[in-house]
């Protein structure tokens, strides 16, 4: 039986494609984002306005573009993986030249309605290009240095437009994303090895460039990773952030200050406490009880983006899912790790949760590609 | 779409399951990691984290505690807390302050100064805390703000607390003034309160209000606020109230005050009234005085320059801190010290020619002609000097200054008043000690007449002549009660001398003023309970040359004001019964006896008959200018408020 047939004929159709998506995966994602909708309220001080109501609207709206994706066949996805990256790139070189100008960073295409983030886009057609490469690639390929040059430098392309306008946070998540799936693809250890120790060395370097012509990152990018390094050296500049937020999640304790209660997020000490440092809001409202729950279904978000890649034959699928998976991971990792002090303040939103448009719905339109993966899978 | 074959086959395929678990394994490690680490600051660390966030939020705001006020014996008010108004603006709530500041200036005449701070205080501080535009607002100028509020967007009338002294010129000496804390102050207090560092707060600088600022301040309340990142306040949480500070009542009757400072008007002079039974001061004046409200609000650089300018110094407590050559008024000490030491009995006698040769240099007696042969009632009544200077020379300087401190002269009198003086009764040490000199027998003669170097102030002078008069250790007392608790009186122990001689001193002292031949017989009373013992004095500022002398003693109306004679005269009455004990010091005001004495007189009839004196209290002689002086204070008694005054309430 070819493919085609199998496909066609092991795959459903018409209405019944709503039955066989990954209904698991669309209610934990329901879930984390009507904890970000309690929390928005919250933030507002008990209000729907100005953010959890524009943020309800936009999850409809992702949820809507997520149904659409899934129900388009797998293989058309795979098949648009080179166009959508291309696209990516031009939209990246377009911000670069005419883009609006916001926080210090040239990152938004205004589109009126929203405010597109190409960087956004850049992490979920990275990761469909580089499953479709790998599945095109014949597997003994996969480790030759050639066969391995290409996706570094499709890996590398967008990373440094994105390092340009600068956002170090979603580069160094392209770069982890991007490494994730060659490693997924089962490209050879000792490539990782290699990168790993090159890393380092790159680490030291930047670290040596400080205060020389050559200086490789911006100024208020290495205070950052000062402030990261030793936050009570400045409580009341750069380190405030950092300060601030771990005092709010501590003071959560085992079960929070309690609903609308939270007075380091009420009374404005935390920075920015709609967007990247919501979760030190809800880990403030509601302690380590709700903090914890918020990880778990994200965990289970992980494990039923698992599910999906490994009951699929298609390889296809089963790497972008786990790409999409990673980037999923990267995306709270990053923002939990964040505001617990563990990794410096890097403007990285947690997912589903924090406001912002553009990065929500890219991901629905990623989860839309894991659902279209699931649905599409040869049985 | 072109058909595929699934790649199901190869070692890579087989790889994914692996290395996704792999991965996997990773991010499930890393979520573990986080939990951990979730659980370490919000379990483990959860304590420190929420004192942390309470530090934050909470704020303590002081409440300033309500001054303690000041009353007379009597219950009259001398320090008060009046409501004052003042206009303060809202920056935020006032949207385009320049406006609203045109249209202000319009409605109420604004300090151009003021609100150029105002302007700086805007710039510096958050935009919701207040910023006072005027101060001290009348209270028709408060209605016209309040009637226009609506044109005036955060602008507000705020009332205050603010000192006020209703009695003027009376007490400024004694009481002194409020003013807003400085940051000198602030430098000269160790460890000071918080309530200090409140904007506007009042504490007392001077006199009463300096020296009791403990009691009057009270004790701070507190608030403990719940404040937002930017500092404002968004609820209270709890308060505590403060203390108020304790209300004093002084020993001082405000209406006797009042005469004797209306008494004292015209002159630069001072006036002191000692109940000699408990020690208690009656009255307290210097004068000329000031308005001690002046100083409350901010003084005028005009105004302050005008009292430091004038001769007369105003701003000097004469009372406590100025101190006089005593002159005369010493001659009961050296009596008493020639008494006690047994050089003299109260009856023998000196012989005065009219001047005593002192070594080589010869201390005149103030009539040329001598005394004759004096005694010791006649040497007071006559105020004889030579008498004087034998019985010192016999005695010794150091008897002479142990028995001054015995009657309370060069001694520091703990009376809460700033500056006040201690005065000198100098003895041989003291003279080696200061000025590396040794004490000469002229210098002797001069401090037995309470020249020289002897120095005391009209408070020591009243109290000396309150321990003539009783006999005891009576020592001054201003404050009579703290918050009603009555303060320990100044009643004092029996003196260490011999009653007798005591008693020889006050009936020569009788005579001065009841003798046809004393020097105050003018100024007695004549009423019979209320005879009245003195003494005179007049102080030289000047050393009278020799070629003056020869040339005829210059009248003292002839000098300039600044070299003329202190006149000073003490007294207590009534004679058998001691009352009061009244000291009166004239600076430059030429002899005790035609200076000093009338004053002191009228004081002491006043205090006596708590109130105004019948006429016949007066010798007959003199009751139709004394009448016609009663009218003339009673007109010159000012009314209890101001016209100016009147609109501020």
């Amino acid at each position: 039986m070819s493919y085609l047939e199998y496909a066609v004929k092991s795959t459903p159709s018409g209405f019944r494609k709503f039955l066989y998506m990954n209904w698991p995966l669309t209610l934990l994602l329901i879930s984390a984002a009507s904890a970000g909708f309690l929390m928005l309220y919250s933030v507002a001080g008990g209000s729907w306005m100005p953010w959890a109501e524009p943020q309800m609207e936009r999850f409809g709206l992702g949820l809507a573009v997520m149904f659409i994706v899934a129900l388009v066949p797998i293989w058309f996805w795979r098949n648009m993986s080179v166009l959508a990256y291309i696209i990516s790139i031009l939209l990246l070189v377009y911000v670069e030249l005419f883009g609006t100008v916001g926080m210090g960073a040239q990152r938004w295409i205004d589109l009126k309605f929203m405010r597109l983030q190409p960087s956004e886009l850049m992490k979920v057609t990275l990761v469909m290009l580089l499953a479709a490469y790998y599945d095109w690639l014949p597997s003994h390929k996969t480790s030759k240095p050639l066969w391995v040059t290409i996706p570094v430098l499709l890996i590398l392309i967008p990373t440094f437009m994105v390092l340009r306008q600068p956002d170090l946070g979603t580069s160094i998540l392209l770069l982890a994303a991007g490494g994730g799936l060659m490693f997924l693809a089962g490209v050879h250890w000792a490539y990782f090895a290699a990168v790993i120790a090159a890393g380092i060395g790159l680490v030291s370097a930047v670290f040596n460039s400080r205060g020389t012509d050559w200086q490789l990152l911006k100024d208020y990018q290495f205070r950052r990773i000062d402030t990261f390094l030793d936050p009570s050296t400045d409580p009341l500049g750069a380190g405030y952030h950092i300060t601030q937020s771990k005092i709010a999640l501590g003071s959560g304790g085992w079960n929070g200050r309690g609903f609308m209660q939270g007075t380091q997020s009420r009374l404005n000490f935390l920075p920015e406490k709609h967007t990247d440092f919501i979760f030190t809001t809800l880990a403030e409202e509601f302690g380590f009880v709700g903090g914890i729950t918020l990880l778990l279904l994200y965990g289970l978000i992980l494990v039923f983006c698992m599910v999906t890649a490994l009951s699929t034959k298609d390889r296809f699928s089963s790497l972008v899912t786990l790409g999409i998976a990673l980037n999923f991971f990267l995306f709270f990792a990053v923002n939990m790790s964040m505001v617990m002090g563990l990794a410096p303040v890097v403007g990285v939103p947690l997912p589903m949760v924090s406001y912002g448009g553009s990065a929500m719905l890219v991901l629905m339109a990623a989860f839309g590609i894991v659902q279209s993966a699931h649905i599409h899978r040869p049985r | 779409m072109k058909p595929r074959k699934p790649k199901s086959q190869g070692l890579a395929y087989k790889r994914l399951p692996r290395r996704a678990l792999v991965l996997g394994g990773l991010q499930a490690a890393f979520i573990g990691g986080l939990a951990a680490r979730m659980r370490f600051m919000q379990v483990e660390q959860a304590d420190q984290y929420r004192l942390l966030a309470e530090e934050n939020r909470i704020n303590i705001r002081l409440i300033p505690p309500k001054r303690g006020q000041i009353y007379d014996r009597n219950g009259q008010i001398i320090g008060q807390n009046s409501p004052s108004y003042r206009i303060v603006v809202v920056p935020e709530d006032a949207g385009d302050l320049d406006k609203v500041i045109g249209k202000l200036s319009e409605l109420i005449p604004l300090n151009g100064d003021e609100i150029e701070r105002a302007r700086t205080e805007i710039r510096r501080s958050a935009p919701f805390l207040p910023v006072t535009l005027a101060d001290q607002v009348t209270w028709e100028d408060i209605s016209k703000v309040a009637v226009n509020a609506p044109a005036l967007p955060g602008v507000t009338p705020e009332v205050g607390l603010t000192r006020q002294y209703p009695r003027y010129e009376d007490f400024a000496h004694v009481v002194g003034y409020v003013g807003p804390v400085s940051d000198y102050d602030l430098s000269q207090i160790e460890d000071p309160e918080p309530v200090l560092r409140i904007p506007r707060f009042q504490i007392g600088k001077v006199g009463l209000e300096a020296k009791q600022e403990t009691s009057l301040r009270g004790k701070a309340g507190a608030k403990r606020v719940e404040v937002n990142a930017t500092g404002r306040v968004m609820r209270e949480l709890d308060r505590r109230e403060g203390q108020a500070g304790s209300d004093l009542q002084l020993s001082v009757d405000a209406d006797l005050q009042q005469y004797a400072q209306a008494r004292l008007e015209g002159e630069s002079a001072a006036a002191v009234v000692i109940d000699c039974e408990t020690g208690d001061i009656r009255a307290i004046s210097s004068a000329p005085s000031f308005d001690p409200n002046l100083f409350v609000r901010g003084i005028s650089v005009a105004d302050y320059r005008a009292l430091t300018q004038d001769k007369y110094r105003p701003l000097a407590n004469k009372t406590v801190q100025g101190t006089y050559p005593p002159g005369s008024t010493f001659k009961m000490i050296t009596a008493m010290a020639a008494l006690e030491a047994g050089v003299i009995g109260p009856s023998n006698t000196v012989y005065c020619p009219g001047h005593l040769k002192v070594g080589s240099r010869r201390f005149h007696c103030w009539k040329r002609g001598g005394h004759g042969t004096v005694d010791l009632q006649l040497s007071l009544k006559r105020s004889c000097d030579v008498y004087y200077y034998d019985v010192a020379l016999r005695t010794g300087i150091d008897k002479i200054s142990d028995m001054a401190r015995i009657f309370g002269l060069g001694v520091k009198h703990d009376i809460p008043m700033s500056a006040v003086a201690a005065g000198l009764a100098p003895n041989q040490e003291w003279k080696q000690r200061v000025h590396g000199q040794d004490w000469l027998v002229g210098d002797t003669a001069n401090a037995s007449i309470g020249q020289g170097f002897m120095l005391a102030s009209p408070l020591q002078l009243a109290v000396m002549t309150a321990r003539i008069a009783t006999g005891r250790a009576v020592s001054p007392r201003l404050v009579r009660s703290v918050n009603g608790i009555e303060q320990p009186s100044g009643a004092g122990e029996p003196l260490d001398v011999n009653p007798y001689n005591l008693e020889q001193v006050r009936k020569a002292m009788f005579t001065v003023s009841n003798d046809r031949r004393g020097t105050a017989y003018r100024s007695r009373i004549i009423a019979d309970d209320f005879r009245m013992a003195g003494k005179t004095g007049t102080s030289q500022v000047r050393n009278i040359t020799k070629a003056e002398r020869a040339a005829g003693v210059i009248r003292n109306a002839d000098l300039p004001w600044e070299r003329r004679d202190h006149a000073l005269f003490v007294s207590f009455a009534p004679y058998d019964n001691p009352k009061y004990a009244v000291a009166v010091v004239v600076e430059h005001g030429g002899g005790g006896s035609t200076a000093a004495a009338p004053v002191a007189r009228d004081i002491m009839l006043q205090a006596l008959y708590d109130g105004t004196p019948p006429l016949e209290a007066y010798p007959v002689a003199d009751r139709e200018r004394i009448k016609e002086q009663q009218k003339k204070l009673e007109g010159d008694r000012r009314p209890k408020a101001r016209p100016d005054e009147k609109d501020r309430a």
